[in-house]
């Protein structure tokens, strides 16, 4: 897994978007920082009550009705 | 979680337990004063496709959950026309929850109404509505998915609200070829307005706060994140508080009303629609709500719904304060196959059948 892969979980139904990310986190080290693309309100807001609740730092941009979540270590 | 996302999800689950309660004082049927399976049920009946006289009526709750939702998005941005998540198959899910449902005697949310008001019959129903969660969550695990959605045309987005409103126009017409029951619990109804009004602020509420009834349990036992969980809480402790004020609290399994005691039936009726809902993604309020938001995949499942209520009474599968019927019994056992049949089908690797040189296997 190299930096800055790109999780693609647009048109996904709940809870499929904050699976595939926790997947991608997983347990061990992962590459980060890692960017998400998600493309409903409710699949971002879970997205990052996840990653903050796993201790993680994110940030989420707003791109052409689409949201661009990139996750980092706790800083 | 932030104290603002929890406050949020909490005063949504309160106002929505009280709403359920007084819709009660105001004269819909006991301990259903919000019920989307008998809701969709009643609307059935009320447009004729199905015969069973005492459930007819065009609750303008749900038309109002669809609506509120509708109008919310449209103000927040959220709205956006989406489909192509297996829809045919979400029709179908749709249909085995409403069986699985029509068996309980409720949706989900009916289910915190019966507990919040003393039904014992729900304590069992919760049971088995946890364990199809649990069945469904293991599909999920292992890579369950009916795939993914794309942003189609706007004006598939507004087909079901639009729907809703045709039924709102409908009850308020009451032309000769709409059913309303003269009796029994399709006759108990809250006045249109308070029913409209109540149902809007439902919608909006719910597509606000995203309150599901599955995702309480099914995110705690996927991530251990109790968001959800509160607001299924504060929905019962709302509910409680109301029903010992108003006096319609009850302990006992017999004599609730719109219910039954047949225990095995309840736990595996709403077990069907645990995993049935945990397949779709979202517990039928949940998906009525998106429907009205512009998923039509959702749309798909409430249309399931209407369908499957239709099917339901039509062959006799509903249960009753009797009890379940031998017919009930075998559809909500064949239902519950359907769904395990569509989890492993969904999660396995997928076989596509080519012209030549046999079968493939991709992902």
């Amino acid at each position: 897994m190299t930096a800055n892969v790109n999780l693609d979980v647009r048109g996904l139904s709940c809870p499929e978007p904050v699976i595939r990310t926790k997947n991608a986190l997983g347990t061990g080290q992962p590459a980060l920082p890692l960017t998400v693309v998600a493309d409903s309100f409710v699949a971002a807001e879970n997205i990052r009550r996840l990653v903050t609740g796993m201790g993680f730092s994110c940030q989420t941009r707003e791109d052409n009705s689409e949201f661009v979540i990139t996750i980092d270590k706790e800083v | 979680m932030g104290i603002l996302e929890k406050s949020k999800i909490i005063i949504s689950g309160i106002l929505v337990g009280l709403l359920g309660v007084l819709l009660v004082r105001f004269g819909n049927p006991a301990n259903m004063g919000v019920c989307v399976a008998c809701f969709v049920r009643d609307i059935s009946g009320g447009l004729g496709f199905h015969r069973a006289e005492v459930v007819q009526y065009l609750r303008p709750e749900v038309s109002g959950f669809i609506i509120g939702a509708f109008i919310i998005s449209m103000f927040s941005g959220e709205f956006r026309a989406r489909g192509g998540s297996s829809p045919l198959l979400r029709f179908l899910i749709g249909m085995a929850v409403m069986i699985g449902a029509l068996v309980f005697l409720g949706c989900p949310l009916r289910m915190v109404l019966r507990l919040a008001a003393g039904d014992f019959n729900a304590v069992i129903g919760l049971l088995g509505f946890i364990f199809g969660i649990f069945v469904g969550v293991q599909f999920l695990k292992r890579g369950f998915s009916l795939g993914r959605s794309q942003r189609i045309h706007n004006g598939n987005g507004i087909a079901i609200p639009g729907l809703a409103l045709v039924l709102l126009i409908l009850v308020i017409v009451a032309p000769a070829f709409i059913f309303f029951s003269a009796s029994g619990p399709g006759f108990a109804r809250a006045p249109f307005l308070i029913s409209l009004g109540a149902g809007v602020l439902i919608g909006v509420l719910v597509q606000r706060s995203r309150l599901c009834q599955i995702g309480c349990f099914r995110d705690m036992m996927l991530i251990g994140d109790s968001h959800l969980l509160y607001g299924s809480l504060a929905i019962f402790a709302a509910a409680l508080v109301g029903n010992l004020v108003l006096g319609y609290f009850n302990p006992g399994f017999v004599d609730q009303p719109v219910a039954h005691t047949a225990g095995l039936w309840n736990f595996i009726g709403l077990a069907v629609v645990g995993l049935g809902a945990t397949l779709l993604g979202g517990c039928p309020i949940r998906q009525t709500i998106l429907a009205g938001e512009g998923d039509t995949d959702a749309g798909m499942t409430f249309l399931g719904l209407l369908f499957g209520a239709a099917v339901a009474h039509n062959f006799g599968l509903a249960a009753s304060p009797a009890g379940v019927s031998q017919a009930g019994q075998a559809g909500v056992l064949l239902s519950a196959v359907f769904l395990l049949v569509v989890g492993f089908a969904f999660t396995v690797p997928q076989i596509s059948f080519v012209r030549k040189g046999g079968v493939t296997l991709d992902r």
